[in-house]
């Protein structure tokens, strides 16, 4: 192994954690679930992407390779789909969208109560 | 150096944990068990090369599709309260 691939190798690898780590992060402080779906696509994307290709680079072009390759493949189909369900089952199921200024013709306002006692909050 | 990315796996493992406890609703809990999943099988590859062994990328294999299969169910067992057929 050349020493620039392990530079290469150990930048993308440490690119991956610190995407994870940011995913991770997000997961726990962002206000609601539909932002939070935000931080968990981070993870799936630039997080499996970076580390599944630091791996790579240290395996050389091997059947390890293939591995990590089909890896990202099955990830890259079944992330997606995994968060669209949720999204769309947390949609129909009525969960609203936090909203930070809620005015009366906004959707949230628009959805039910909780326009109307926001209304008399911040309605000056 | 795979010691760092394990490590920072792991704190992303549990941090996505903690939001899996506290979630205020069922979505929160399926999305952040769906994180870890994603976040398990990383850290599964990364463990193969770490101990030098990349005969793990198997076992990482077969957890990306139990992590698919494992949230639809989890999602369809909440909105049909049952796994069978349903009208």
């Amino acid at each position: 192994m050349s020493p620039v691939a392990d530079i290469a190798s150990w930048a993308l690898l440490i690119g991956g954690a610190v995407f994870v780590v940011a995913g991770g992060i997000g997961l726990i402080r962002l206000p609601d679930f539909y932002s939070r779906m935000h931080a968990a696509g981070l993870v799936d994307t630039m997080g499996a992407g970076l580390i599944v290709a630091g791996l790579a680079i240290q395996a050389g072009f091997t059947q390890v390779t293939i591995k990590l390759g089909l890896i990202l493949v099955f990830l890259f189909f079944t992330s997606p789909t995994a968060t669209h369900a949720v999204a769309h089952a947390a949609r129909v199921g009525g969960l609203k969208p936090w909203a930070k200024d809620k005015t009366p013709d906004g959707e949230a306002a628009r959805d039910g109560e909780d326009g109307r006692e926001s209304g008399g909050k911040d309605g000056a | 150096m795979f010691s760092f990315a394990a490590a920072a796996l792991v704190i992303a493992m549990g941090l996505a944990l903690v939001r899996a406890v506290a979630g205020p609703t069922i979505y929160d809990r399926i999305l952040a068990i769906n994180a870890h999943g994603t976040k398990t099988v990383l850290l599964i590859a990364v463990v193969g090369f770490l101990t030098g062994r990349p005969d793990f990328l198997d076992l990482a294999l077969v957890y990306a599709l139990i992590n698919f299969i494992g949230t639809l169910a989890a999602l369809k067992f909440f909105k049909f309260g049952a796994l069978g057929d349903h009208e």
